[in-house]
C-alpha cells in the first residue's frame, strides 16, 4: 500500500482522486455505487450567486469517444446551496469543494464569500473556463486580464484553498496560469471542455439548442496531457489534471505530467464507481512499481 | 431505491420485428426489486461509434424466472449491438433508474394504457403490476400497421386490448385518440408512453377530459442519475431531470401547451 496522500495548498487529499464539477452532482447521487468518502475530494456542480435555469433542451450530443454538452450552468443559486445541499454534503468524509462561476468578478466574489461561511467546504474551484454561457464564464477565462480580474475580486473575500480552472480554447495556458498564480491563486485545474459542435446532416440543424458545446471524454484527453505538462512547467502552484481519465493508466499519465491531483469527469457517466476504481489501480501501479509514494511519480516527464 | 451495476447475462435475443429485439436478462443473484416505468442504462461495449451508455425502459420482469426484459427498437449503433448479443453474453446495466409510474391505490381505479411504437415497452410491466394488485388494465395500443404492434399476446395476458393502425390493417383506422373505446367507458387514470406527438394528443385528450395523466419521456440522457442535467425537460418546477425526476411525469407538471 502505496502513500497516496497530496497537498494541495493547505488541502490535504487522502489520494490524488477528485470527481469534476458536473459530473457527479453532489456526490450523493453516486452513494449507493462507491463510497465517497474513500477518494480524495468531490467538486460539486458549478454554482452562481443567483439561480439559472441553464440553457434549452437539447443540451448533449455523442461523439467519438466524449461527448458535446452546453448545459449553460443550470443551479438553484448559493443561497440553495447553503441552505438545502451543504446540510445533506457537509458530513461526508472528503473534500468537498464547490466549483464557482459568475458574470462579473463581483458576483464571483460574493458567491465565494458566502461559501468561505461553511465550515466543511475547505476550497473553491474558481470556474472561468465555462464554454456555455453568453454572459462571464469563458469570458473572463481566454485573457490574461479578465482571468486576473475575477481571481484577484474572489482572492480578497475567499480565505480558503482557492483552485481556478482554466479554459483550453486559449492560444496560450501557460500565460493564463502564469496569471491567476499571480493574484493569488492556489492552485490551476486544467482543462474544462473544449469548445465543438456537431450537426444533424439530415435536418440540416445543429444538435444542440446553443449551437455550441464543451466536448468532453477520452477524445480530449491527449490536449488535456499537454496542457497540464505544460502548465506544470509554468507555474509554481500545483496542478489538478483533468480532461478525458478514465482509467488509473490516464491518471497515472497525468500525475507525471506534472499534475498533484487528477479529476474524473465524463467518465464517471459510463461506470459510476471509476474514481473508486482509479484510486485502487493507482494504488496497484505504485506497489508493482516499488514505489513508496504516489510522489515518486508526480512531474517526472 | 438503492441502484447497482450488475453484469447481467443474456438469456435470449429474440427478433420479434424488423426494427425490434426482445432481449431476456438474467443474473444468478435475485434481480433487485424494480419499478413499473423506470430503466436501465445499458453499457454498450465494442462499438468504435458510440460512447455513452444507452437508456432502456424496463418492458417486464418475469419474477419466475429472474429475468429483465428489454424491448429495443435497433435505431442506431448502441441498439443494434444490443440486437447482435448471443445467450450467454454479459451486459453491464447500471438500474433501476428514475421515477415510475404511479400505482393505482384502489383496485376499483379504471387505468387505460396508451402505447406507441417502441413506447408500448413499458407499459407491459405496468399492466402486469396492476392486474397482479387485483385491478384491470385496459391497453390501446397503436402502430403504423399490423405487423408494426408488438406483443399483443403478452398484453392480453393482464387486460383487454384494443388497437388501431394509421393503414387499418388491423383494430380500429387511425390514432390512438380517435379509437371508440375513449367514447364507451370512463377511465379514471391514463398511463402513455410513445412518440411525443401520440403522448400530446393523449395528454390533451386526458386534459379536456379531466382524467389524471402520466406519459413517459425520452430525452436524451447522458449518466442517467441526474448529475449531468442534460436531460432536462421544463416543468412547473423548472428544468427536471428526466432520468432522475421522471421518465414518468404527471401532465400538469409539463409546460405542454394543451
Amino acid at each position: 500500500m502505496a502513500a497516496l496522500n497530496v497537498r494541495i495548498g493547505a488541502l490535504e487529499l487522502k489520494n490524488p482522486v477528485m470527481t469534476a464539477s458536473g459530473t457527479f452532482g453532489y456526490g450523493l447521487e453516486f452513494a449507493d455505487f462507491m463510497p465517497l468518502d474513500g477518494i480524495g475530494g468531490i467538486i460539486v456542480k458549478g454554482t452562481t450567486l443567483k439561480p439559472r435555469e441553464g440553457n434549452d433542451y437539447p443540451r448533449m450530443v455523442e461523439t467519438a469517444q466524449g461527448m458535446l454538452n452546453c448545459v449553460g450552468l443550470q443551479n438553484k443559486g448559493v443561497d440553495y446551496f447553503c441552505e438545502h445541499i451543504y446540510p445533506q454534503i457537509k458530513d461526508i468524509d472528503t473534500n468537498m469543494i464547490v466549483n464557482v462561476s459568475g458574470s462579473s468578478p463581483e458576483d464571483y466574489a460574493e458567491c465565494a464569500a458566502r461559501i468561505d461561511a461553511l465550515d466543511e467546504i475547505p476550497a473553491i474551484e474558481l470556474n472561468i473556463s465555462c464554454p456555455n454561457v453568453k454572459d462571464g464564464g469563458m469570458a473572463f477565462g481566454v485573457t490574461c486580464a479578465g482571468a486576473a480580474s475575477v481571481v484577484k475580486a474572489v482572492r480578497a473575500r475567499y480565505h480558503k484553498t482557492l483552485i481556478v480552472k482554466l479554459s483550453p480554447n486559449v492560444t496560450d495556458i501557460t500565460e493564463i496560469a502564469r496569471a491567476v498564480e499571480a493574484e493569488g491563486a492556489d492552485a490551476v485545474s486544467l482543462i474544462n471542455t473544449l469548445m465543438g459542435m456537431a450537426i444533424d446532416i439530415e435536418r440540416r440543424k445543429t444538435m444542440l439548442s446553443i449551437n455550441t458545446g464543451g466536448l468532453s471524454g477520452p477524445a480530449v484527453k491527449p490536449v488535456a496531457l499537454r496542457m497540464v505538462w505544460q502548465v506544470a512547467k509554468a507555474v509554481n502552484i500545483p496542478v489538478v489534471g483533468l480532461g478525458g481519465i478514465s482509467s488509473a493508466k490516464d491518471a497515472i499519465e497525468f500525475l507525471m505530467a506534472g499534475a498533484t491531483a487528477i479529476e474524473i469527469g465524463t467518465a464517471n457517466f459510463l461506470d459510476p464507481a471509476i474514481s473508486i476504481k482509479v484510486r485502487d489501480g493507482i494504488n496497484d501501479w505504485l506497489d508493482s512499481h516499488g514505489c513508496q509514494s504516489v510522489q515518486e511519480i508526480i512531474g517526472v516527464i | 431505491m438503492k441502484k447497482y451495476v450488475l453484469d447481467l447475462t443474456v438469456v435470449s435475443v429474440e427478433q420479434i420485428h424488423e426494427r425490434y429485439v426482445l432481449i431476456k436478462l438474467t443474473d444468478v443473484q435475485p434481480l433487485p426489486e424494480m419499478l413499473p416505468g423506470q430503466f436501465v442504462e445499458v453499457r454498450v461495449d465494442g462499438s468504435p461509434s458510440t460512447f455513452l451508455r444507452r437508456p432502456i425502459s424496463i418492458h417486464y420482469i418475469d419474477k419466475v424466472n429472474n429475468q429483465l426484459w428489454l424491448l429495443v427498437a435497433t435505431v442506431g449503433e448502441g441498439t443494434r449491438w444490443m440486437a447482435s448479443l448471443h445467450t450467454g453474453d454479459v451486459v453491464n446495466c447500471v438500474l433501476p433508474l428514475g421515477h415510475g409510474f404511479t400505482m393505482p391505490r384502489q383496485t376499483d381505479e379504471k387505468f387505460l394504457l396508451v402505447g406507441g411504437g417502441v413506447g408500448v415497452a413499458p407499459l407491459l410491466y405496468l399492466g402486469a403490476e396492476i392486474r397482479r394488485m387485483g385491478g384491470e388494465p385496459t391497453f390501446l395500443l397503436g402502430a403504423r400497421s399490423a405487423k408494426d404492434l408488438l406483443m399483443l399476446d403478452e398484453f392480453r395476458k393482464y387486460g383487454q386490448v384494443y388497437v388501431t393502425t394509421e393503414d387499418g390493417s388491423a383494430g380500429e383506422k387511425g390514432f390512438v385518440t380517435g379509437h371508440s373505446i375513449l367514447s364507451q367507458e370512463r377511465f379514471s387514470h391514463i398511463a402513455s408512453c410513445g412518440p411525443t406527438p401520440m403522448m400530446k394528443a393523449v395528454a390533451r385528450y386526458a386534459h379536456q377530459e379531466d382524467i389524471d395523466c402520466e406519459v413517459s419521456l425520452e430525452n436524451l440522457m447522458a449518466c442517467g442519475l441526474g448529475a449531468c442535467l442534460c436531460c432536462v425537460e421544463k416543468t412547473t418546477e423548472g428544468n427536471l431531470c428526466v432520468c432522475k425526476d421522471g421518465p414518468v411525469f404527471n401532465i400538469k407538471k409539463l409546460l405542454w401547451q394543451l
